[in-house]
Formats: C-alpha cells, sequence, structure tokens
C-alpha cells in the first residue's frame, strides 16, 4: 500500500517536470514567432497601402475554413485527452486522435491549393511578375510564405508527434496513469493553433 | 471539464472567428487591426485557459510563464516601436 503510494506521488511528480518541460518548449516556440510578427508589424507600419493589395490577393474564405479546421481539431485532441485520462476510454481516445490527425491533413490539402494559386498567378518568391510590384506587396508575400511555410511545418511536426502518441495508445504504452507524452503532444498542437489564431486576421483581414 | 463545456469553449472560438471575418469586411478603418487583434487575444486566452488546462493549474510556476512570455514580447516590440517612431 505505501509502496503504491510513494509510485502514485512520484509519477505525479514526473508529470509536473514533463509539463515545466513543454511549457518553456513552447515558450521559445512563441518567442520565435514573435520576432517575425515584430517583422511583419514593422514592414506593415511603413508599408500600409501595399500591404493591403496584397491581403486583397489572399482568399478570405480558404483562410476563414482553415480557421474552423484547426479549432475543431484543438476540440478533438483535448477531447482525446480527456476521453483517456478521466473517462479512461481508450477507443474513443483513439478515434479522436486520429481525426485531429485527419483535421491537420485537411488543414494542408486547403493550404497547398492556396499555395497553388499563388503560384499559378506568378506570387511566389522570386518569379518575375511578383518582381515588378512596389516593394511592400514583395514584402508582403516574402513574409506570407515565411510564415505560413514555418506554421504549416509546425503542423505537420504536430501530426507526426500526435501519430506516435496513436500508435502509443493503441499498443497500450499510454495509459490514463502514464500519459505525458499525449498531454504533451496536445499541448504543442494548441500552441499550433494559438500561432495561426493570429497569423489569419494579421495576413487575411486587412482591411 | 466535462466533454459539454469543451464543446461550448469551441463554439465560442468559432463565433468570435465568424465575429473577425465581419468585422474585417466592414471597414471600420484604422481601429480595424485594433479590434481584430483583440478578438484573437481573447481566442487564444480561451484556448490556454481551458484547452491547454492552465485555468486549473495548480502550480505557480506554470501560472505565470505564459504572462512572463508576454511581457517580454511585449518589451521587444515596446522598445523596437519606440527607436522606429522616434528616430
Amino acid at each position: 500500500m505505501s509502496s503504491s503510494h510513494s509510485q502514485s506521488v512520484e509519477a505525479h511528480d514526473e508529470g509536473v517536470k514533463a509539463r515545466v518541460g513543454i511549457w518553456l518548449f513552447l515558450l521559445s516556440e512563441i518567442l520565435l514567432f514573435g520576432g517575425m510578427f515584430l517583422l511583419y508589424s514593422m514592414y506593415r507600419y511603413k508599408n500600409p497601402a501595399d500591404f493591403h493589395a496584397g491581403s486583397m490577393e489572399l482568399s478570405r474564405f480558404d483562410g476563414t475554413l482553415n480557421t474552423i479546421v484547426l479549432l475543431t481539431s484543438s476540440l478533438t485532441v483535448v477531447v482525446a485527452l480527456f476521453s483517456l485520462h478521466v473517462k479512461q476510454n481508450m477507443r474513443r481516445a483513439a478515434i479522436f486522435l486520429a481525426a485531429t490527425i485527419g483535421l491537420g491533413l485537411t488543414f494542408l490539402v486547403v493550404k497547398s491549393f492556396e499555395w497553388g494559386a499563388k503560384f499559378e498567378h506568378g506570387l511566389y518568391p522570386g518569379a518575375k511578375f511578383l518582381e515588378s510590384q512596389p516593394h511592400g506587396f514583395i514584402l508582403f508575400f516574402g513574409l506570407y510564405f515565411t510564415m505560413t511555410g514555418l506554421h504549416a511545418l509546425h503542423v505537420i511536426v504536430g501530426m507526426v508527434v500526435l501519430s506516435f502518441v496513436l500508435n502509443f495508445v493503441l499498443r497500450r504504452k499510454i495509459t490514463p496513469e502514464r500519459i505525458n507524452i499525449m498531454e504533451n503532444g496536445a499541448l504543442y498542437w494548441h500552441l499550433v493553433d494559438i500561432i495561426w489564431i493570429f497569423l489569419f486576421p494579421l495576413f487575411y483581414l486587412i482591411s | 471539464m466535462t466533454y459539454p463545456r469543451y464543446i461550448f469553449v469551441w463554439a465560442g472560438l468559432v463565433v468570435l472567428t465568424a465575429i473577425t471575418v465581419t468585422s474585417a469586411s466592414l471597414n471600420f478603418g484604422r481601429i480595424g487591426i485594433l479590434i481584430v487583434l483583440a478578438i484573437a487575444a481573447i481566442k487564444s486566452t480561451l484556448v490556454i485557459l481551458y484547452f491547454m488546462n492552465l485555468f486549473f493549474e495548480k502550480r505557480l510556476l506554470l501560472k505565470i510563464l505564459v504572462p512572463i512570455a508576454i511581457c517580454t514580447l511585449a518589451i521587444f516590440i515596446g522598445m523596437t516601436y519606440t527607436d522606429v517612431l522616434f528616430r
């Protein structure tokens, strides 16, 4: 009895360490994107008209659709975590994890169509048409591809992490008592969502 | 937290998204950027508190980490702006 108690205390402490670790990592990510947001705000302040023209080229519908997709994926991952952690329902957790990965894939597919359309219109770094545009317009698309590209990379990493988590859940390596990896994977996924919450209005909704 | 509460938070996030998109097409001019940023801040606060579970966090260290990051960013951005605006 006493040994099982000390074990559970140890497992609890382990959880706190894991949480502090992941949060420190998430903060470094916030500062990484923060630097880019600072660059963005400076260039936008100096070239308001060109940024507006650049934003007009983006599809508001695609941006809104992707926002809803990512918000929903945040819901499914938190439901998966809750199902396993509190309700101890392995099956439901696996289904909702798979749904989260599927929504991540949906996001990337929409994004690829969006980027494809920009490429077709000659709006990509180094394109002759884009080079002939005003300076601020070029800056807008440089920032657009860099920031949404880095974000898409984060979505891919998040999907890989969640695939491992799903695999562990199916192989019973993640249990309601040993849930750190899943918790941290979910926290990372939420961060990806938060970054998109800011990217969306800054690129798609310049009025 | 329970399932319905998570869905409630999600519905709130979707409604706020709809408000942002509508406000952008209404053309508020210069304060438009402040409106969309304020809504983005509210949305991320909802995600951090309820989806990332910081609302129920008991450890002080974890509670203050996010405010520290926001202050650091505010200092970076504030200092850069004072440099650029008063050069």
